[in-house]
């Protein structure tokens, strides 16, 4: 992740320690240096992402990291930065929660990440990466996003993604003389009109004009950059909605399934918002059984249920505080589901045809 | 070809390093990997372990459920692991320190009596190399010589001495396994 975010053009990291994402400032500490950043580590989480809205008002590439605990104490500065209009990449490398919690690896952030986590109207683009080369990649796109909707990203990934390691490629590093000039920085009035960038917007007819100018950006975003994968699902009865860690368990509980015959799919968000919708309301054209599984006590299924309305029996598996079940768990929930909708009864009646859409 | 392996032991008996070394000589061998170590409040002398995967295809999952070896350097991994091993796979013990009973007539057991080669061959610190040659040996999937080129990029071989007599190490661990394959074959 902090190679990426090097060769991404990120040149300000500013953050406090917490596990399990101490590796990242680690790596960042020293790796800055050498292409001329500059890396704080703050007195705070606080601190930590005032200095994020810093550089991002003069037009720096910028990310912090934290985990779930500092996350939290980020929110208002991530609520700052939606209602300042601010690109900056935050990276939440999951724990246990609530409170302290614990330092493994969990998925019970969703909420705090995709409903916004802080005060008011606004959103967050979401990334949720299933492997390290998605990691590095998506480190990259965080970036691009940021500045492209001027608008905080955060890249939400766990303490397992923070741990593993995986080969990976990474791509050649930008040029940060190319990309798009940023007219709205604040770099010094001299010789120019001067600029103005403000949070408090007292007037509720202005901040209403605000707010609907944020609402048609969230729009963009949601049309132009809903992104998920889909794996197996040519001919699938039943399909597994899963993201990030939770999505590589699936993925081999499936490949387990399979072998017994059932015909199991998984649909994977890689964004968590924008959730695709669409796809997954498609999806129930054919497929009437969803089980999603997420590292939590259950948050992303109301997404999903919501996508669905009401088209599809949605299952719950949610493992939280920590535990990270095997892929055997998992297939065991796959074929209980699988039999008590009576779906191996009808893979015995006919070849279904057609596949999902 | 997929090969899944967990390797457990105490902290401080080079457990993670073992993984590493096994993941990253995978990989200069042109073979998809993945590497995930068990961390927490990790202290020598606690407990440790990490799960490596190795495949000619694309990774799945980087947990494993039954995995085809398991490689215990102390009796609790012994006792935590053993039953995961998948029907037909392979246990690698540390069988000076390892004397809990295995209760498994499926899988095969290697038996390496780690500390008591390390020893002879003059530096205590090298069982857990040992190992890994044992384990190359037992699984056919590393070769001994890519291992000891790979030694060298994770900080077991920066000084020439050193690296001289890891892989050294490497080919004690090989023969060990051997002999010890070939007395079960023959029992």
């Amino acid at each position: 992740m902090g190679e990426a975010a090097v060769r991404a053009g990120c040149r300000y990291y500013f953050g406090y320690p917490i596990t399990p994402q101490n590796e990242v400032p680690e790596y960042m500490s020293s790796r800055l240096l050498q292409v001329g950043g500059t890396f704080v580590q703050a007195e705070s989480e606080l601190a930590s992402i005032n200095m994020v809205i810093g550089a991002a008002m003069a037009g720096a590439r910028v990310m912090t990291s934290s985990s779930s605990p500092g996350v939290s104490l980020m929110q208002e500065g991530i609520s700052y930065l939606a209602g300042l209009e601010l690109p900056a990449v935050i990276a939440n490398v999951v724990r246990g929660g609530p409170g302290l919690g614990n330092i493994a690896p969990a998925q019970s952030d969703y909420f705090q990440a995709t409903r916004g986590g802080g005060h008011g109207d606004y959103r967050t683009i979401v990334l949720a990466p299933d492997s390290c080369q998605e990691l590095c990649d998506l480190t990259v796109k965080a970036f691009d996003l940021a500045d492209k909707y001027r608008n905080p990203v955060m890249i939400m990934g766990d303490g397992m993604m923070g741990q593993m390691m995986e080969p990976v490629e990474f791509p050649e590093a930008i040029d940060l003389a190319e990309l798009p000039a940023k007219d709205w920085t604040l770099t010094g009035a001299k010789d120019r009109p001067s600029r103005v960038i403000l949070s408090l917007l007292l007037n509720p007819k202005v901040l209403e004009d605000h707010n609907f100018k944020l609402v048609r950006k969230y729009d963009a975003v949601t049309r132009e950059e809903t992104d998920w994968e889909e794996y197996m699902l040519e001919d699938a009865r039943q399909v597994v909605v899963a993201y990030g860690t939770a999505a590589r368990i699936a993925k081999g509980a499936i490949k387990r399934v399979r072998e017994m015959g059932l015909k199991v799919g998984l649909l994977r968000p890689k964004t968590l918002w924008p959730f695709p919708d669409k796809p997954l309301k498609d999806l129930t054209r054919v497929v009437r059984q969803l089980l999603v599984f997420e590292m939590s006590a259950g948050q992303m299924v109301e997404d999903v249920r919501l996508a669905v309305e009401g088209q599809a029996q949605v299952h719950l598996y949610g493992r939280p505080g920590g535990v990270i079940p095997t892929p055997d768990e998992v297939a065991h929930q796959i074929s209980h589901y699988y039999y008590q909708a009576g779906l191996m009864d009808k893979d015995q009646q006919s070849g279904r045809q057609g596949g999902a859409a | 070809m997929t090969n899944k392996m967990i390797f457990a032991g105490f902290g401080g008996q080079g457990v993670l390093l073992m993984g590493f070394l096994t993941a990253l000589t995978a990989m200069r061998q042109g073979k998809n990997v993945t590497y995930l170590p068990a961390y927490g409040a990790e202290v020598r002398g606690g407990t440790a372990n990490c799960t490596v995967v190795i495949s000619d295809e694309e990774i799945a999952s980087p947990v494993a459920s039954n995995p085809d070896f398991v490689i215990v350097m102390n009796n609790p991994s012994l006792v935590r692991f053993a039953n995961m091993i998948a029907p037909g796979g392979t246990l690698l013990i540390n069988s000076s320190l390892v004397h809990g009973e295995i209760k498994r007539d499926d899988v095969t057991v290697v038996p390496v009596p780690l500390n008591e080669l390390a020893h002879e061959l003059g530096e205590n610190r090298s069982a857990n190399v040992i190992m890994v040659g044992a384990l190359a040996q037992a699984t056919g999937v590393l070769t001994i010589e890519a291992l000891k080129e790979a030694l060298a990029e994770t900080g077991l071989g920066k000084k020439p001495k050193v690296l001289e007599l890891n892989r050294r190490a490497l080919e004690v661990g090989a023969e060990s396994a051997r002999q010890a394959l070939a007395k079960e074959k023959s029992a």
